[in-house]
């Protein structure tokens, strides 16, 4: 197991590594001078060379990747051009937005989804299982932030149970902060609510076809039995995978959803930046971001050898 | 024929159908301004009401038809272009370096959803239609990369794969003649949904500013038109988002339809 | 009181009817042996004893159990009953485990779910049954998982799980299709053995005749649905007079006539051969590490003769049939076909691969979907340096030689049942005229009846066009049916050659004999 768990780890740092020069070089690839582009066309020569210093223009290639990861790897990922600020101050106040966020949609989505495609599976071809497969194919085709949109016009703007966008801050208190994300959390839930739920119904579909499952109902489990006991566990390798991958789906719509919301978040910060050329922060978001997919994915990878035995020797 | 296939096939011409329409007649021209007329609720004259330039809502969703179908259809193009022969050549090739690296150069790809692909490429090129493609594009190829890869490999443990080895085919050939064949109802399936999905994700850009810019219509981008209106204009929003949401229903119908349709092994595991 | 009694037993699924008006019996303590081939409802017998039957079937008639009327008790009861009053074994020990549970868990679940115990209890009468099936604590702890185990191993882990509360019932289902001979012949002895220790009923269902024969004090033969013949064994061997058990018997130990030429000089020649696999590193700095599967391996076929090759599992002979036919290279040794190497340099010699094809074990997995059968069956045309003249005719010479017709070739392949499709194999084979088939568990998937008829075309074929055959096969009744000469391998190594019925006859080394001891036998007429 810790064998796995350092192989894993091994990749894990590989993928951090060579995602961090696929990042650098595309904005490396800009045409011409970075700082000019950023600065636009009327820009001093003064400023310009005070750019340069500031984004490290002046080494080799490497010398600035270096100065880049270096930098990041002790918190320093720059200073805004725009703001005047550090990027990682900016970054830092936003992503306690983006973060609850994701989380708090992941949570809800694993929530509704796994009793949703549990009870389908459980009771296939019934009213149950019917209700459940129309109600997430409507979810997988709706797009979030449009639906995001038909909730404000019925919470926020008729019924009045919430307020339409902003966010109400954590220094306001849990509550609070929690309800002005929830519309957020719940339009960008269901429609991974939705997929996870048919991924959960079909595994587990799988899995009770399996021919364990006909050897431990000749010992004597009944058919709920045998789904708890033998079926869920095994059907859930392929549905950690998906689980996996949506926390990349859910960090990226929540950068729109925030859009729908005004909520002071990562998404805005970076919609700000490329609307103002701020290369530096666009690059260290989009950094983060990578970073946490990549981490996601090596905790799925994990989860999948405390699932599986067979994994723990293979690796 | 199944319901889902049926149903899934209709609302997908019709969306398709409507794009090409709108080729040589729309109800109203959509670049031109009509500012008395703006802001209508949906009447007899604009079936679907009228923006806040006064443009026929019912033709710029026709013609944003166009935009999202093009997108999505290039964007797929783009997927299976490269991802195909690259998860062929894993499979044929399989435990070497060049599998290997096939596959750590997908995991690298699937740790970039396409939005960030696209908010790279909108920082640095900037926004447009075409970088839209170009991110959805991306990120596709390993998704079908992983799809015949996987598949290829069960595929060449078969004994006429064997066979053919025996009667002295190679790698390439045996690749062409005997697994792409094979794989192809897979290709069609997951082509559809790719297809659903980048609808999804050019509206999604679009919304946001990264995709089709003005005047081309497109759905995403009319519902980001409608975002300071549509409390009181409820439907410059519901319009095409609905547009959206059936375009994607069918698409998706028709994929799990095709799915049960051309292979009965799942058809049997679905029921 | 018979332990279990079916009467009249019809079931259908989805309104097709699969099992017509069976009837059996089978007293406490006694063995009954159920035989059938494909689709002849065996299986689907035991599945509605246990009520366990798929979606969509509908069972009549009457099944009791130790008094239970079956077919009228609740879900409930029923789930008291499995496993507690009759236990079940599949054939598939690969798949019948919960992979990701240990095999002392699974055998304790069955105790556990019947009778109100601490798991410590639980767990200690588990280790107490796998040590009745010969899996002793000391050797295989509880906390295994099943991937740790070999197939029968795993079988002893599923016998395990269904005497744990000495049923008085026990049915298995092809228990023994999956392993090996050796392997077989453990598990039939403990199958037997657990029965009588607890004067358990057996109900043993299997489609070959021998294993059957060697264990059953009764047996009843089945075919599409129905029971056509039962009666006491072995009694009922010398009495059979349904036409088609006497078709079964006969077709099971079929013995295809063969009057082929064998000439004294070699055709194909396998000198000192070695092939070895990469396995993984073992760590970061472990060093490279292989697994030799073929160890110095030397033997002729010579011109026309027909030989056999036995071996068990994993004893290396489909990796030496790949080196044969030149798909993978060797890495000691050399492979020689009418006096020229398969692989010469780094490549495979087309000139001499054309001189050789061969038939796969099975019918369903050998063909591409999407062909039809005509190209599949011109395939090996491709080893050619130029197209031949009359591409068409020469499918359909073909077709014809395998017993279809020539507009066969416009059809595809799942139009075809198992045997056809052997023969379309077989057909693929002969299309460039080689004079080597190699025969790779050719008829080890086919029914008896189907296998005597693929087996007689063989030798016709064998006959009519002087072909030399390597028949490679872990059925030694088989083999010793249609082979001069054999070969047994084990371990990579070939331990005994000789002609066919000397090896048979008078085995010299210890696995020959083991092996041939272990074959089911059945019953002299």
């Amino acid at each position: 197991m810790l064998r796995f768990v350092a192989r894993r780890l091994v990749s894990l740092l590989v993928s951090l590594a060579v995602a961090s020069c696929v990042i650098f070089v595309f904005v490396e690839v800009v045409p011409g001078d970075p700082a000019a582009y950023m600065l636009g066309l009327n820009a001093q020569e003064d400023t310009l060379n005070a750019l340069r210093e500031q984004l490290g223009l002046n080494g080799t290639l490497l010398e600035r990747y270096l100065n880049w990861v270096g930098g990041m790897l002790r918190g320093d990922f720059g200073t805004s051009y725009t703001y005047r600020t550090p990027v990682s101050e900016m970054i830092g106040e936003r992503m306690w937005i983006s973060l609850p966020l994701a989380i708090y949609a992941l949570t809800l989505s694993t929530l509704i989804a796994f009793p949703a495609g549990i009870w389908a599976a459980s009771q296939r071809g019934s009213l149950v299982d019917v209700l459940v497969m129309g109600f997430t194919q409507l979810g997988v085709a709706i797009p979030n932030f449009w639906f995001a949109m038909l909730m404000v016009l019925l919470f926020a703007i008729n019924l009045r149970w919430f307020s339409a966008g902003g966010f109400a801050g954590w220094e306001a208190g849990f509550g609070p902060a929690l309800k002005s994300l929830t519309l957020p959390a719940i339009a960008l839930a269901l429609p991974q609510a939705s997929i996870l739920a048919r991924v959960m119904r079909s595994s587990l579909l799988d899995t009770l076809g399996e021919d364990y499952i006909r050897t431990a109902r000749a010992k004597g489990l009944s058919r709920r039995q045998a789904l708890w006991r033998h079926a869920l566990r095994n059907a859930l390798i392929p549905v950690l995978t998906i689980i996996g991958l949506q926390f990349s789906f859910l960090m990226a719509g929540a950068i729109i959803i925030e859009n729908v919301f005004y909520l002071p978040g990562l998404g805005r910060l970076v919609f700000q930046s490329i609307a103002a050329r701020d290369l530096i922060v666009v690059e260290s978001v989009v950094m983060l971001l990578v970073f946490a997919v990549i981490v996601v994915n090596f905790l799925v990878d994990v989860a999948y050898a405390l699932v599986d035995p067979r994994l723990r020797v293979r690796a | 024929m199944s319901r889902s296939l049926v149903i899934g096939a209709v609302l997908s011409a019709v969306f398709v159908l409507a794009a090409l329409v709108s080729f040589v007649w729309t109800p109203y021209d959509v670049l031109g301004l009509d500012i008395p007329n703006k802001l209508k609720e949906p009447s007899a004259a604009h079936w679907l009401g009228t923006d806040h330039f006064g443009r026929d809502i019912f033709s710029m969703i026709m013609v944003g038809a166009r935009t999202s179908i093009a997108v999505a259809i290039v964007a797929v193009g783009i997927g299976m272009l490269l991802g195909v022969p690259l998860g062929l050549a894993a499979a044929a090739r399989t435990g070497t370096l060049l599998d290997e690296v096939i596959m750590r150069g997908n995991d690298l790809v699937f740790a970039f959803p396409s939005l960030l692909i696209a908010i790279m490429i909108t920082a640095v090129f900037g926004a447009s239609a075409v970088n839209a493609i170009i991110a959805i594009g991306i990120f596709n190829i390993p998704v079908f990369a992983r799809l015949v890869r996987g598949a290829a490999l069960s595929l060449w443990t078969r004994d006429y794969v064997l066979a053919a080895r025996v009667s002295g085919k190679g790698a390439a050939r045996i690749s062409l003649e005997h697994i792409l064949p094979n794989v192809t109802n897979l290709l069609i399936v997951q082509g559809t949904i790719q297809f659903s999905l980048g609808i999804l994700a050019e509206a999604g850009l679009s919304y946001v500013g990264l995709g089709a810019q003005p005047p081309t219509p497109s759905w995403g981008r009319m519902l980001a038109e409608s975002q300071t209106m549509f409390s009181f204009k409820p439907h410059l929003a519901v319009f095409p988002g609905l547009a959206i949401l059936l375009t994607v229903l069918g698409l998706n119908l028709l994929g799990d339809g095709l799915r049960d349709a051309l292979d009965p092994r799942l058809r049997r595991a679905k029921r | 009181m018979s332990l279990l009694r079916v009467e009249n037993l019809d079931v259908s699924i989805h309104g097709t009817p699969v099992l017509k008006g069976v009837s059996l019996a089978l007293e406490a303590g006694e063995i009954l042996g159920v035989i059938g081939e494909s689709g002849s409802g065996k299986s689907m017998t035991a599945l509605a004893i246990l009520q366990l039957l798929p979606e969509g079937a509908r069972a009549a008639g009457r099944i009791a159990l130790s008094g239970h009327d079956m077919l009228a008790l609740d879900e409930a009861a029923l789930c008291g009953l499995r496993g507690n009053e009759v236990g079940m074994v599949f054939q598939e020990p690969m798949t019948a485990l919960n992979p990701i549970q240990t095999i002392g868990a699974q055998v304790a679940e069955t105790i556990r779910i019947h009778e109100d115990v601490s798991r410590k209890e639980a767990l200690a009468r588990a280790a107490q049954a796998l040590r009745r099936c010969e899996l002793p604590q000391e050797r295989f702890p509880l906390s295994r998982y099943p991937h740790e185990l070999s197939g029968g191993q795993r079988q002893r882990v599923v016998i395990a799980m269904a005497i744990a509360l000495q049923p008085k019932l026990l049915i298995a289902d092809e228990p023994t299709t999956a392993l090996d001979v050796t392997t077989q012949a453990e598990i039939l002895t403990l199958l037997k053995r657990l029965a009588r220790e607890d004067g358990m009923g057996l109900m043993l269902i299997s489609h070959d005749l021998a294993v059957v024969a060697d264990m059953a004090d009764r047996i009843v033969i089945m075919r599409q649905g129905e029971v056509v013949e039962s009666g006491a064994c072995p009694a009922i061997f010398g009495q059979l007079t349904h036409p088609y058990s006497k078709a079964l018997l006969a077709a099971s130990d079929h013995q295809p006539e063969r009057a082929g030429h064998v000439f004294e000089a070699p055709l194909l020649q396998v000198k000192n051969v070695v092939r070895d696999y990469a396995l993984p590193r073992a760590g970061l700095f472990g060093g490279a590490r292989k697994f030799r599967a073929v160890k110095g391996v030397s033997f002729d076929i010579r011109r026309g003769e027909s030989l056999g090759l036995v071996g068990e599992s994993g004893c290396g002979k489909s990796t030496l049939t790949r080196a044969v036919l030149g798909l993978e290279e060797v890495q000691g040794g050399e492979i020689l076909l009418d006096g020229a190497p398969v692989f010469s340099g780094k490549r495979p010699n087309r000139a001499v691969r054309r001189k050789m094809h061969v038939v796969f074990q099975d019918p369903y997995g050998s063909f591409n979907p999407r062909w039809k059968v005509g190209r599949l069956v011109a395939e090996p045309f491709h080893l050619l340096d130029d197209a031949p003249e009359g591409r068409a005719a020469a499918i359909a010479e073909a077709l014809e030689k395998v017993g279809l017709s020539g507009e066969d070739a416009e059809k595809y392949i799942h139009e075809f049942s198992g045997g056809q499709r052997q023969r379309i194999a077989i057909a693929r084979a002969l299309i460039i005229k080689p004079e080597l088939i190699i025969l790779d568990e050719a008829v080890s998937a086919l029914d008896v009846s189907i296998r005597a008829q693929i087996l007689d075309l063989l030798a016709d074929l064998g006959t009519r066009f002087g072909l030399t055959y390597l028949f490679i096969s872990h059925d030694l009744s088989v083999v010793r049916n249609v082979t001069d000469r054999c070969l047994v391998m084990q371990a990579g190594e070939i331990v005994e050659e000789g002609a066919t019925e000397d090896v048979f006859e008078r085995p010299r080394h210890d696995y020959t004999k083991q092996l041939i001891a272990a074959v089911p036998q059945l019953p002299s007429k």
